[in-house]
């Protein structure tokens, strides 16, 4: 943590080239760091890879489109033909998951992404300004916050109807508003840091102070923020999905296909339902996993509990000894 | 004491009112007009501009918006009146009310399953840290966090149906009446939903007792002497439990997002089932009021768990 404060507030005045260098090195640190500290949390990074890869490269990976009926073969085990068999109109239940990924990846990053702008803006105004404004925007938030996610996104999708850009527009809002309260949080005590108020003193235009001096050091608790998120967002659209009232058939969203619809083939065809759920358990897994160890390793103020890391702070005082 | 609980409730004036404020724009929000839609799927209507202007008095949309939102309220607050169904004309404070009971039933036996098992565990992960069972209890909880609850749910629908032909029964009785017929009903939903809480109340178990286990008041307690089990219960637990008491008020909202999924997957007429159908038929006044109930039932717990949080720890009541 305060190393990077460190790092991005001299950031004004190394050379580009050194700069460069200088972030290969921190990464490639970290990533030695992250496999030796917390192995669960590669793990996790491992199949979050493997979930972008799928996503981004998903046209060629699959050997069908995701609506590509073969009406002979419905219902068809898994086989070498089909690995993950197939469905009731015959469509390549892995064709459908691996397109399910690129959705899933879609939706997660675009609301992620969304929802953050959104948590820093309110979470940068809120807690920088202060006063009356602040008060103002925080009620706002806890009138928000009083009503349950889920009641919330149904009652939207009942306002705005279901669809692929409904759902991300929702869950950026919903997770956005939420999540502005860490950002305030890390913003209130960050503007207490000394060379803020020197900034100030020196007539940096405020525009100035918030890019500079603010957004850098909370950028940790943005960055594991947007992680969790990430998890979030995907268990919520498929949620929704499941409900009928996200992400309208046939797009192959997983939790659509584990939905109430299909429900009478699971009995014939118990692979629609253990499929999609494996994959969802999988992704969501692996993101929560990178992201605590992500948490751990950036944020050591957000970390939980103390045992675990006394310990290893010992373990490492007596190795050096 | 009082003038701590004046405190609480005064503050929740504005939040109320802010929650108010959105529930009641959901209607107005509404791409084109309601009217519209209401006269188009009313297909005995020729969806003449009498009607229009009829509908529109008849739902008080001539009016300005302040004195809409002034009418909506006051008779809310004055007669409980959330309005009437728009396909049945059943007043919708009964219609939830009629629903109520399901999802409550579904709720608390949730929470308690989820309490019952995490914190038994919470503590023992904590007491034994980075042991076998530590580990074994966490990756529980890891996998509890990931698994969505509406797969779970399914596999247990579905893969008994398929081996046995058992099917979940979905025939209420009223708990005093038949309490183990109820049970049968409730338990297996329960205890899925349950599960999926336990993972949350575990880490934050296992974090506090951590946390309080480090304290210097527990090291005297180890110096004098005592026994492991009474440090363990009498000093440690009933401090980390204090924080444990507030998460319950965070997992209020979830626990009910979590029934609206259960209850459409093990078909219990709950409040969610309402919701889903509304949402389908458009029903907008039912949106809105099961909008409003959820959001003052949040709101309520969390002012009943500041209280016990005051009330238990003396630290809180104290502060300015």
């Amino acid at each position: 943590m305060s190393q990077l404060s460190v790092d991005t507030t001299t950031a004004d005045k190394p050379p580009t080239t050194r700069l460069g260098g200088w972030q290969r090195g921190r990464f490639s640190q970290f990533v030695v760091r992250l496999a030796r500290e917390r192995p669960l949390g590669a793990l996790g990074a491992l199949i979050c890879l493997i979930l972008l890869f799928t996503g981004v490269f998903a046209d060629f990976i699959a050997p069908q489109g995701y609506n590509a009926i073969n009406p002979i073969d419905r219902l068809k085990p898994p086989s070498s033909d089909y690995w993950f068999g197939t469905d009731q109109l015959g469509r390549d239940l892995f064709s459908r998951i691996v397109h399910g990924a690129q959705l899933s990846v879609i939706v997660a990053f675009a609301a992620t992404t969304l929802s953050i702008v959104i948590s820093a803006g309110i979470g940068i105004i809120s807690g920088y300004f202060g006063g009356r404004l602040d008060m103002i925007l925080q009620r706002f938030v806890d009138g928000w916050m009083c009503f349950p996610d889920l009641i919330i996104l149904i009652v939207a999708v009942s306002v705005l109807g279901p669809g692929t850009w409904q759902v991300i527009l929702i869950l950026g809002l919903l997770f956005g508003i939420a999540g502005s309260r860490i950002v305030r949080g890390a913003v209130l005590s960050a503007k207490e840091n000394v060379y803020v108020h020197a900034a100030e003193s020196m007539g940096a235009s405020t525009m100035r102070i918030l890019l500079r001096h603010i957004l850098p050091n909370v950028m940790p608790p943005i960055i594991v923020l947007y992680t969790t998120r990430l998890a979030a967002v995907i268990l919520a659209e498929s949620g929704l999905s499941f409900l009928g009232l996200g992400i309208p058939p046939p797009a192959p969203s997983w939790g659509g296909m584990l939905s109430l619809d299909g429900r009478s083939y699971m009995f014939q065809a118990p692979w629609l339902a253990i499929v999609p759920g494996v994959a969802l358990t999988l992704a969501v897994f692996g993101i929560n996993m990178f992201g605590d160890a992500l948490r751990d390793l950036l944020d050591p103020r957000m970390r939980g509990g103390g045992g675990r890391y006394v310990r290893l702070a010992r373990k490492q005082a007596g190795e050096k000894k | 004491m009082g003038a701590y609980l004046f405190r609480r409730v005064l503050a929740l004036v504005p939040t109320l009112f802010i929650a108010s404020v959105l529930v009641f724009s959901v209607v107005r929000l509404v791409p084109g007009d309601v009217l519209d839609l209401m006269l188009s799927e009313n297909t005995f209507s020729s969806a003449g501009n009498d009607d229009r202007e009829q509908l529109e008095k008849a739902l008080g949309l001539d009016k300005p918006i302040y004195l809409q939102y002034w009418n909506w309220m006051s008779s809310i607050v004055l007669r409980g009146d959330l309005g009437e169904s728009l396909w049945n004309n059943r007043p919708v404070t009964s219609e939830i009310a009629a629903r109520l009971p399901v999802t409550l039933e579904l709720g608390l036996l949730s929470l308690l399953i989820a309490l019952v098992i995490a914190i038994p565990i919470g503590i023992y992960s904590a007491v034994r840290q980075e042991t076998i069972g530590d580990h074994i209890g966490r990756t529980f909880s890891i996998l509890a966090l990931a698994g969505p609850s509406f797969w779970l749910g399914t596999m247990v629908v579905i893969l008994p149906a398929m081996w046995w032909g058992w099917a979940p029964p979905n025939q209420i009785r009223p708990f005093f009446e038949s309490p183990i017929e109820n049970l049968k009903v409730f338990l297996l939903p329960s205890l899925i939903l349950g599960a999926a809480l336990s993972a949350v109340v575990m880490r934050m178990m296992r974090t506090m007792m951590l946390e309080v286990l480090r304290q210097d008041y527990v090291r005297t307690a180890w110096a004098k002497g005592l026994r492991e089990r009474t440090i363990i219960v009498r000093h440690a637990v009933k401090n980390a439990l204090i924080p444990v008491i507030t998460l319950i008020g965070i997992l209020v909202p979830i626990l009910f997002g979590g029934t609206v999924i259960i209850e459409q997957i093990f078909r219990l007429p709950g409040m969610g089932q309402l919701l889903l159908d509304a949402v389908t038929s458009r029903d907008y006044p039912i949106i809105t009021g099961i909008f409003l109930v959820s959001g003052v039932l949040v709101m309520s717990v969390n002012l009943i768990v500041d209280l016990c949080y005051g009330y238990l720890d003396p630290k809180v009541r104290f502060e300015p």
